[in-house]
């Protein structure tokens, strides 16, 4: 089963890379973009069954590994499932 | 005094601390794998520049947990002194042993150029052979040196005068011009409570030997490594 892990900055944090898309969006004469952050999409092929402890695991990998909490905010979803946490 | 000096799958530093400590300092240094469990006994742990990893991730992220970041960690809560110079105060940071993080540079540029930095503590092993408010010259080069941490990190920083070294221009003041990376209170470096773990973006290593232009890096290492700088490599 497919794991699906989204990593975005913080929102108070700056992110250049947003700014600089949103600034060629603007001179492409693209209109009522009011601001573009730039994450990752980070997928993971989980072995099946999918139990609550590989749950757990896949958590402990979103937020040990995948992210850096001092940063950034971290989700993720399974397929066919909601997007947490 | 012997230093260990941490080799990552991509670090690109390496041999330049060592070929400062050995042939210009005339001190001890031996290279450790990554994939060690043992610091062979080293007074000093260096974390070198480079993009290890590949900067996959996020800088720092895998290299983290490397094997020998087991024992760096262990070494660091006893007191032993850690210097992490660019990719290694960026793994510092990723480890924990250093607060904040180190983002993306706010021109998205990869910064190659030689800056002033004014040492802001002397009270440290690193820096004692410094003065307090020392204009230096040092090298950046990277594109993942933006320091941030959250308000009450930056608090405890300043508070407890854990920054080291701040961007600056030649006369000392801090501009927005003289901190090119974007760095949050102009920070280029900081060093732990326990006054035993630095992590700096600038390169000292690169300013030692005389022959390269500058020697503003070369009292970091005799300061840590408690040696004299050879006459050659004074100023």
């Amino acid at each position: 089963m497919k794991a699906t892990v989204f990593v975005r900055l913080k929102a108070d944090i700056l992110d250049p890379q947003g700014k600089a898309v949103h600034g060629i969006l603007n001179t492409l004469g693209y209109r009522g973009v009011k601001g573009v952050r730039v994450g990752k999409l980070i997928e993971l092929e989980l072995e099946e069954p999918v139990t609550d402890a590989s749950k757990a695991q896949l958590k402990e990998i979103a937020q040990r590994v995948l992210s850096n909490p001092v940063i950034e905010s971290v989700e993720w979803k399974l397929d066919n499932g909601g997007t947490r946490p | 005094m012997t230093a260990g000096i941490v080799v990552f799958p991509g670090s690109n530093c390496d041999y330049d601390c060592h070929f400062v400590l050995t042939k210009i300092l005339k001190v001890s240094a031996k290279y450790l794998w990554h994939k060690d469990t043992d610091l062979n006994g080293v007074d000093l742990v260096i974390l070198p520049g480079g993009f290890s990893y590949g900067d996959y991730l996020r800088t720092g992220a895998i290299a983290k947990f490397s094997p020998i970041m087991t024992e760096v960690k262990r070494f660091a809560a006893q007191g032993g002194k850690v210097l992490g110079i660019c990719n290694g105060f960026q793994t510092l940071t990723e480890a924990g042993l250093l607060p904040g993080a180190l983002i993306r540079n706010k021109s998205l540029r990869f910064i190659c150029k030689e800056l002033f930095l004014r040492v802001e503590n002397t009270d440290t092993p690193f820096t004692q052979l410094y003065t307090l408010n020392e204009i230096i010259q040092l090298p950046i080069a990277h594109t993942d040196g933006n320091y941030y941490a959250d308000t009450e990190t930056l608090k405890r920083l300043e508070g407890e005068g854990l920054i080291v070294f701040r961007y600056c221009n030649s006369s000392g003041d801090l501009t927005e011009e003289s901190n090119p990376n974007g760095s949050l209170h102009y920070i280029a470096g900081i060093i732990n409570e326990g006054r035993n773990v630095l992590g700096l973006m600038p390169h000292p290593e690169r300013r030692v030997d005389p022959i390269v232009g500058g020697t503003g890096g070369a009292r970091l290492f005799a300061s840590v490594l408690n040696v004299e700088i050879p006459s050659l490599a004074e100023g």
